[in-house]
Formats: C-alpha cells, structure tokens, sequence
C-alpha cells in the first residue's frame, strides 16, 4: 500500500506549447529532465521520492501531439493522444479494433482518460522490489530481489529473464505488435521510425530501460499501417480485478484466412518477460496450416519453449499456452460483463 | 504559451509578485501545515520559461487566484488552498476514485495531475454541482432518493465520475454505467446500491 506523505519533492516545470520547444528543453537538460505524458506511470515515482527529477518537462500542452490523423491508408497517433481516445476513435474501432480492445483494458477510466498511448508504450516495470526504491539491477544495483528463494515473484517474467525478472506491463503494446505499427522518435538531431517490437528492450540489451528512448528523446507519433485493416483480431487480458490490475498475461492477434487455412498472421504477447514478445517462431509455424485445435496445440507448445518459472509464477505458462490457443484457433465471443 | 519569454527571464531582484507569492505560500503553511514542510515548499527560484506560480483556475465557474507549487495536484489545492473539501483523497495513487473531478466535463482523479497541467481547464467539483439556489444536481439528488451511499466517504467522487460519465452517455445501460464507473472505489462495498443510486440519477438528469 502505498503511503499518503506530504506534496512531492520541489522541481522545475515547464510546460512547452509545442514539440521544438519541448525538444530544445528536453535536449537541454538531458539526463535532469523527466518526460511527463498523463504523469500517471510518472507521479508514483515521485511522490514516492524514488525517481527526483531536477526538471519536468510537461507535454499536455503541445497540442500537435495528439490526436489522430489518416496516414497512408492507416493511421498515425499522436503520443499524447489519452488512451479515451483512442478507444472512442471510429476508425480505430471500425478497422483496428484491437487497439481499442487493447487500450480499454488498461487501468480504470479515469487513468484512461488522461494516460497517453506514447505513455503507455513507454511505461516503467510495475515490480514492486523496484518501484519500492530497492536498489535492483534495473535500479542500477547488482541484484534482483524478486528472483531470490523468499521473493514474492508471481507477477514476474517466466522467458527471456538475465538477472532482472521484471515484466512490462503494457496492454497497448502487444495490439501494437501484433497491428505491425511503427513508433515515430524525434530528438533535436532528428527523426527515426522503429517497428513497435523493436521498440522494447530486454535485460540482456539494457537492465535499466523497457524501451530505446533516450535522455533528449521524445515518442512523438505511432503509426498503425493499413496491412492488417479489419482483419481477425483476438485480444485478451487475464488479471485479477477487471479495472485497475496490470496484465498477468495478456495476448494479441491479427490474422487473415483463407477457407480454413492461416494465410497470414501476427502474434504478441505481454506480462511474461521484460518486454512485449512478438512470437515469431509460432508465427511462422501455424503460417499455412489449417486453424484448427492441432495447430492450436502447436502454437501454443511452441509459444512456451524456454520458459523459466520462479518459485510463484508457474501458472503463467499454462495461461500463455492457452491464450496463444486462443488467439490462434478463437474462442466463442466472450461476453463481456463488469 | 504564455509562460515561454514570461517576465522572469529577465534577471531582476524584487517585484510585487514576489510579495505576493510570499504571503500566499506563508497562509497555506499555516493552515495545512503538516503538507507543506519547509523541504518541499523551499523558496523556488524560477528557471527562465518554466512555469508562473500565481496563476488563475477556473474552478465550479469562478476565476480563482491562487499560489501553486510546481509540484502541486490538483488534490492539494482544491482542498488546502481553494478550500474545497468536498473532493476526498483516498489512496493518493490513482487507485480508488475519491478524487474524481472534472476537467472540461471529463473524471480525472485530482490527486494525479498536477495543478499546473489543469490550468487552462474548467474545474468543476462536487462543490459546483448544484445551483446557487441550492438545488441539488440529478445525480445527487438520486443518492438521497436512494440512499445510496453509508460513509459516503467514495461518494464526491463516484458522484463525480457519474456526471462525467453521463455526458458521454446519458443513457446507460447498468452495465454501461457500471463499466463507466468502474474507477471508483467504495470501502463500505455497497456497489449495487451506488449503482441503483447512480442509475437513479441518470433519470432524473435525462428528465432535468
Ligand atoms: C493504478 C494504475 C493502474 C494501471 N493499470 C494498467 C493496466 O492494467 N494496463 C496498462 O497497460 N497500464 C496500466 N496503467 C498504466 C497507465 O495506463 C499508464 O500509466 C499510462 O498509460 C501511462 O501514460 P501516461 O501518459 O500517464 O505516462 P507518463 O507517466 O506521463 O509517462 C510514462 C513514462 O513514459 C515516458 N514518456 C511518456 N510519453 C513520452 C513521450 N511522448 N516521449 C518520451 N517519453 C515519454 C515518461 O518519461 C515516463 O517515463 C496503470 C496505471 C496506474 C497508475
Ligand atoms: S485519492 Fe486520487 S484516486 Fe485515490
Ligand atoms: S460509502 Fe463508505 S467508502 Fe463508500
């Protein structure tokens, strides 16, 4: 439980009313200066005084950065654009529906109306040893607390895992992989356009970062391509409580048919390692066969290949294999009640 | 924006607003004291083009003056600096909904933004939910037809969150509703009736 202390450690604000400014300040300031979206991964931090930024750099008011725009017969989403947004958008909903599911199964409503999907993306690990100021590897320390014999780890990664255990806890991201979008970074030396996948790093690329973002950095768009407009999309997130918790395992889906042959599909998944996972070996392998329950059964053993449970989180590899089933062979229309 | 090129770029040793912002900061010590330690309200000194402390907020349709640190909520100066209590903290964490206001007619939960970030917008609090006259808003009327709440400590803000709620859409199925309101927490766990309460107000809010 978090404790209620007095208001927040002082810092300086500034709140550009455009990106060049905004790019001029974050440049400026480097590694003092903290990157605020909707402030909701943000506040913890600092109220918690575990992360005390000299500078906060404020987005809300650069107005050109959010809101979405038609782009090469998909979309692009301005990064301060509120999750709210982006589920009550009608081309969203209409052709990249997954998205909206995605998005909608994030946090409560109120954290969705003013949490970005550049925010999103680039949130921090929710392990607690971390968030509660312990000095792990992902603090820059030389341990991980969560991997220990007594550690309390049922949330935490089961693949991929080098030394840090902690998983991110995106529910956007995996709808973006799965959509094959594109995350558009600028800095004050310019532009570069990575694939959504690529835009998530893991403990054995950097221990202290979820994400390529880098002091002077700004997420400033993501772009959905029109490729997988209106196909069959699965998304489904397991988790404790329906508003407010994190994903224990979420997964997405975007796939063409033809008959009842798998012409083509994306698969990704979050809540399992340090970053979203596209599963390209499961991909390629269900690619052309039937979908049915034996391709299914193939997916989903394939999809848990290599998986290292700690001593609480065992359960998440039944639970990834049987949502990857899912995503792969569909189940019937779960209908949704809260 | 205003703030980019504001006075305080320019070096200069002492104004009126300095005065100003010293009294204003020494007041909310006095009364809330134990929020306001001397570590955190320190003497902050202006880097140039960050933001101006004395700024106006347009809260329940008043333009009120008033003194925000840069690391304020908005939680903080409704309730210590405006006086406007009716807005509860809970968690303080965007976990349980006490906080709900609206800004521009949207639920943001006030403990989780910063006052600074919600300056250009219209405020309004449970405080400014009914007339001048006194006459209670829809919804809070169905809270007192139904008797909806025990504590009613969550009430301000699932309140709050209804009537936002309610203006993206006015006629909810409960589910809707529920799924609408589903940021809000109760201790006293009475949710069906909250929700009957709620459902309450959203009709007499369609027939206001
Ligand atoms: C109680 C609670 C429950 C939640 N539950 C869920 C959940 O179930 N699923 C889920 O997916 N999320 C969940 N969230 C996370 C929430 O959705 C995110 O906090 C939110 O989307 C982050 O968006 P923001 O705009 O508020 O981010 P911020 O806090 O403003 O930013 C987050 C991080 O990203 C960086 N950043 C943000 N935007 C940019 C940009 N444009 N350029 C460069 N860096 C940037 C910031 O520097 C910061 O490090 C929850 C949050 C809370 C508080
Ligand atoms: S006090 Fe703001 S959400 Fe709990
Ligand atoms: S009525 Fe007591 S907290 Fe909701």
């Amino acid at each position: 439980m978090a404790i209620i202390r007095d208001i927040m450690p002082a810092f300086e604000l500034f709140q550009p009313a455009n990106t060049d400014d905004a790019l001029a300040l974050v440049a400026k300031h480097g590694k003092d200066a903290w990157v605020m979206a909707g402030g909701l991964d943000t506040f913890d931090w600092l109220k918690d005084r575990i992360k005390r930024p000299k500078v906060v750099v404020d987005l809300s008011q650069v107005k050109e950065l959010a809101g979405i725009r038609p782009w090469n017969g998909g979309l692009e989403i301005g990064a301060m654009t509120t999750l709210t947004d982006v589920v009550r958008h009608p081309v969203v909903r209409e052709k990249f529906s997954i998205l909206a599911t995605g998005a909608e199964a994030a946090a409560s409503p109120q954290i969705r109306n003013q949490g970005t999907l550049g925010g999103n993306v680039s949130q921090d690990a929710r392990c607690w040893y971390y968030r509660g100021g312990w000095n792990c590897y992902r603090a820059g320390g030389n341990t991980c607390y969560a991997d220990t014999p007594t550690a309390i780890n049922r949330e935490h990664a089961i693949l991929n895992a080098d030394r840090c255990v902690a998983v991110n806890p995106s529910d956007s991201a995996p709808a973006l992989i799965a959509l094959d979008a594109q995350m558009v970074i600028r800095s004050s030396k310019g532009e570069r356009v990575l694939n959504a996948e690529d835009y998530f790093v893991g403990p054995d690329i950097d221990i202290m970062h979820m994400n390529v973002l880098r002091p002077g950095d700004l997420l400033t768009a993501i772009r959905i391509p029109a490729a997988w407009a209106g196909t069959h999309f699965y998304f489904e997130k397991v988790r404790d409580r329906n508003v407010w918790d994190f994903p224990l395992v979420n997964v997405a889906s975007a796939a063409v048919f033809s008959g009842d042959r798998i012409e083509r599909i994306r698969i990704a998944v979050n809540g399992v390692a340090a970053r979203p996972l596209r599963l390209k070996q499961v991909e390629d392998a269900v690619t052309g066969k039937p979908r049915n329950e034996a391709t299914a059964q193939l997916g989903g053993h394939l999809a848990i290949q290599g998986a290292e449970p700690l001593r609480y989180n065992g359960y998440k590899v039944p639970l990834l294999r049987n949502l990857v089933k899912r995503a792969i062979r569909g189940v019937e229309e779960p209908k949704w009640v809260s | 924006m205003e703030d980019v090129n504001h006075p305080e770029a320019t070096p200069r040793k002492f104004t009126r607003r300095d005065v100003i912002k010293g009294v204003i900061a020494g007041g909310a010590v006095s009364s809330a004291g134990y929020l306001f330690r001397a570590s955190t309200v320190g003497a902050q000194v202006s880097a140039p083009g960050s933001v101006d402390r004395l700024i106006t907020l347009n809260v329940n349709g008043q333009q009120r003056r008033v003194d925000v640190m840069k690391q304020e909520t908005l939680a903080t100066t409704l309730r210590y600096k405006l006086g406007l209590t009716g807005t509860k903290l809970g968690c303080d964490r965007s976990e349980c909904g006490c906080c709900t206001v609206l800004l521009d007619d949207v639920p943001h939960y006030s403990c989780s933004i910063l006052t600074h970030t919600a300056r250009d917008k219209k405020i309004v609090t449970i405080e400014g939910l009914a007339t001048a006259d006194g006459k209670l808003h829809p919804v809070q009327q169905g809270v007192i037809d139904e008797q909806g709440f025990q504590c009613a400590f969550c009430m301000s803000g699932f309140i709050m969150a209804t009537v936002g709620y309610l203006k993206a859409n006015p006629n909810p199925t409960r589910a809707e509703l529920a799924h609408g309101i589903s940021g809000n927490l109760c201790r006293c766990q009475d949710y069906d009736k909250i929700l009957t309460a709620m459902m309450r107000g959203a009709e007499l809010s369609r027939r206001a």
